[in-house]
């Protein structure tokens, strides 16, 4: 019999309530929750929260392809250090996961992974918005999630067919969207608005996102698709979200956490580790991400972890690739600036997340015979963000010198304490 | 002042004591022999990513009359056409000894980038549709030379102030002095914010030229036309072109300028263009000397006043013209000869 695990001493939160327990850890499930119990091996989790692993709906893991930016095992171990037990891996790697091929191929990277790595599948062959991928054979390996992610399906009707096409499926499956129209969007590199007026950079307005959000909407209300908008960044996207979840459609939405605290102004230094896309906002749109995530509108915290090279975030704002990490500083940032009780914000990083793509081992209530993906919570710890703090191959970390609220101290991922007082143990 | 980068940067006594310091370049550059031993034993690279014959000769043309050795790295021939990042390109052209480095790039803010990683001086040498700190500095300077102090003046920028970095260097520059900048452009032509600029807008030239001091005209890129940003070229001379039949409506002190090169017959008429309010060619000449400016003030000058700065110019006893002369009533900033010893 493997070694037990006990976590010890802390309080157990999850989406049934929160308790003082112990938790108990034995062959990749957890054995048993109560008081005093003991094992082979002790993890201190005073003073911490013991609660289900988080959950990533967006990260760009760049295997296969760009390993020099991140692998499979690289990201994986900043999940594991962030608290994550699982990640949707993005498709838009080189190859792109257009094919059942390159599924079974990130699923193979993902076995030795620090973290649960569920590769995302394409919604067009190589993310080209031109033909469908076969989204019924990479169902059938297990996807659950779909997107072009980097860009948005620009043709409407060919966007219709996917999403008709999706709901003809024998797996419950999500149709997730950047929401970028290309032609609007124009080339920018960062928000159109003061400050892309002031730097003298082609920006991307408002619009260009929420064209495309309210083109989706329509499309979800005529098929019936279950759809989900990806790293929401306008106050307007925000609105017409919240209408259609009133109106009863399925969808659902994520932000990120550079999107709930970085403003545009971030690029008046020109430095491209503040060029994302969508492109970071104004105060009020910042101000409106938080909110719609308070209210639940925005019912997912997604990373939209994006490591790039240091060489090719050296050149000028224009010429960089835009995307910055996330994944280990996720939960920091989102207990820095949101007002919301822990446990909200572990069920928009943890179950709700899961349950977007029907993952039944992760996020679920922490009891005996459930499986142990589990991440331990100091919610009370501030740290400051160091250069290059990061597990990541890449060093792109946009909140350097800033002060954030939580830290994880363990994870444990299908039983295995992958990160312990802070350290990954592989 | 380590570098140059931004006009915005620049407050009213940076520019005033800029272009007071151009005055003896001016009068340098206009010497038999225009050189002085101002910069002598320091090397100034142009590292131009974009072409630009004239700012780059503008530069080069400064920095050897202030006896600096000069080098150029020219794009067209360089490692970056290999896949050289823009950061290792830079610590090259540093390694090699340079205590200026003029950056010209045509994405905005590749002149800060640089600055971020060497320790030697930057200039922008325009960059994107960012800024162009010396044009600005050079209009300033041509037009307080044609018109005095530029407090109350009012200045009409009329074009495509969206793309153009001369158009905010302008602004910044202009303002800084008290002028009173007017944008003149349709609003597909302007960025699409101006929170926090000190200008006011107009889409009607027409409505703005019985009330102005100087016209300063942008140049209108034919690809605009494929961006829909204008119908036509036709349409966008008859509204906001500087034609023959609206020049006339200038006071014959009205200064209008062009930063070049010229569409003659789009933006400004032929006929207008060789008027002699317009300026153009005396903003190429100043360019040098307010390029000589920047490069001392950055290299030969620090933390020295301006008067003992004529040391290093060797004003004193120097033959040949004085700055352009005033045409209007207003007296100009023309400064008085240092008494100093010849050299």
């Amino acid at each position: 019999m493997a070694e037990s695990l006990v976590l010890k001493g802390g309080r157990v939160l999850d989406a049934t309530g929160e308790r003082t327990a112990d938790v108990v850890v034995v062959d990749g499930r957890i054995a048993a929750v109560g008081a005093d119990l003991d094992a082979d091996r002790t993890l201190d989790a005073g003073g911490c929260v013991v609660a289900p692993g988080l959950v990533d709906l967006h990260a760009h893991l760049r295997q296969p392809g760009r390993e020099e930016a991140e692998t499979v095992e690289s990201g994986s171990r900043c999940a594991a250090l962030g608290g994550f037990t699982a990640v949707v891996a993005m498709p838009n790697t080189t190859p792109a996961i257009d094919s059942a091929a390159v599924v079974r191929e990130v699923q193979d990277l993902g076995r030795t992974a620090l973290c649960a790595v569920h590769p995302s599948g394409a919604i067009t062959v190589d993310r080209a918005g031109e033909v469908l991928a076969p989204m019924g054979e990479m169902a059938d390996l297990g996807v659950r999630l779909f997107t072009d992610d980097g860009t948005g399906v620009q043709d409407d009707l060919l966007m219709r067919r996917a999403m008709e096409y999706a709901v003809g499926l024998p797996h419950d499956v999500v149709l997730a969207q950047h929401c970028e129209n290309g032609r609007l969007a124009a080339g920018g590199h960062m928000h159109e608005g003061e400050w892309s007026s002031r730097l003298g950079i082609a920006g991307q307005p408002h619009a260009a996102e929420e064209a495309m959000v309210a083109r989706d909407i329509a499309l979800a209300r005529l098929t019936g698709a279950r759809i989900h908008m990806q790293h929401m960044s306008t106050a307007g996207s925000v609105a017409m979200i919240a209408e259609a979840r009133a109106s009863g459609l399925a969808v659902s939405a994520e932000a990120t956490p550079h999107h709930m605290l970085l403003t545009h102004a971030e690029c008046a230094s020109f430095d491209p580790v503040f060029k994302v896309n969508p492109p970071l906002r104004t105060a009020a749109d910042v101000d409106a991400v938080r909110a719609g995530v308070v209210a639940g509108t925005l019912d997912v915290i997604a990373t939209d972890h994006a490591p790039h090279t240091q060489d090719t975030k050296d050149e000028p704002f224009d010429q960089a690739p835009p995307g910055m990490l996330g994944l280990e500083f996720a939960l920091g940032v989102a207990l820095a600036v949101l007002d919301l009780p822990l446990a909200e914000v572990l069920a928009r990083m943890s179950w709700r997340p899961a349950a977007v793509v029907g993952l039944e081992d992760q996020g679920g209530p922490v009891e005996a015979g459930r499986p142990a993906n589990l991440c331990v919570i100091d919610p009370a710890a501030s740290w400051t963000v160091e250069p290059g703090a990061t597990a990541s191959r890449s060093r792109n970390i946009p909140y350097v010198g800033r002060t954030l609220t939580g830290r994880v101290r363990h994870t444990i991922s299908a039983g295995e304490p992958v990160v312990v007082d802070g350290a990954a143990q592989r | 002042m380590r570098h140059l980068l931004d006009t915005a940067a620049l407050g009213r006594d940076d520019v005033e004591e800029l272009l007071d310091l151009t005055d003896a370049f001016v009068e340098v550059s206009a010497r038999s022999v225009p050189k002085v031993p101002a910069l002598r034993g320091r090397t100034v690279a142009s590292l131009f990513f974009e072409d630009s014959t004239r700012t780059r000769l503008s530069f080069e043309t400064a920095a050897k009359r202030l006896s600096a050795d000069t080098m150029t790295f020219s794009v067209s021939s360089s490692s970056v056409n290999k896949g050289e990042s823009l950061r290792d390109t830079a610590l090259t052209i540093e390694a090699m000894g340079v205590d200026a480095v003029v950056v010209r790039h045509r994405c905005s803010g590749a002149p800060h980038r640089v600055a971020s990683w060497i320790d030697a001086s930057v200039v922008n040498g325009g960059d994107g549709w960012h800024d162009h700190p010396t044009q600005g500095l050079l209009d300033a300077y041509t037009l307080r030379s044609r018109l005095g102090p530029l407090d109350g003046c009012r200045v009409a920028v009329v074009g495509d102030v969206k793309h153009s970095r001369v158009a905010r260097a302008d602004v910044h520059a202009l303002t800084a002095l008290g002028a009173r900048v007017t944008l003149v452009a349709p609003p597909t032509l302007l960025p699409p914010s101006l929170a926090g600029w000190p200008v006011e807008v107009s889409h009607d030239l027409d409505a703005v030229l019985g009330d102005v001091d100087c016209v300063a005209l942008l140049r209108m890129q034919r690809e605009r036309m494929t961006e829909a940003l204008v119908p036509s070229l036709r349409e966008y001379t008859s509204r906001f072109g500087l034609t023959a039949a609206r020049a006339r409506r200038l006071g014959p002190d009205v200064v209008v300028m062009h930063p070049g090169p010229m569409n003659r017959g789009v933006e400004i008429a032929p006929e207008v263009a060789d008027d002699p309010r317009a300026v153009i060619v005396d903003q190429v000449r100043n360019g040098v000397a307010v390029r000589m400016a920047v490069l001392f003030r950055l290299l030969g000058a620090e933390a020295r006043p301006v008067a003992e700065a004529a040391d290093l110019t060797g004003r004193a006893g120097a033959e040949g013209a004085a700055p352009d002369p005033p045409r209007t009533g207003r007296s100009p900033r023309t400064p008085e000869p240092a008494e100093v010893p010849r050299g």
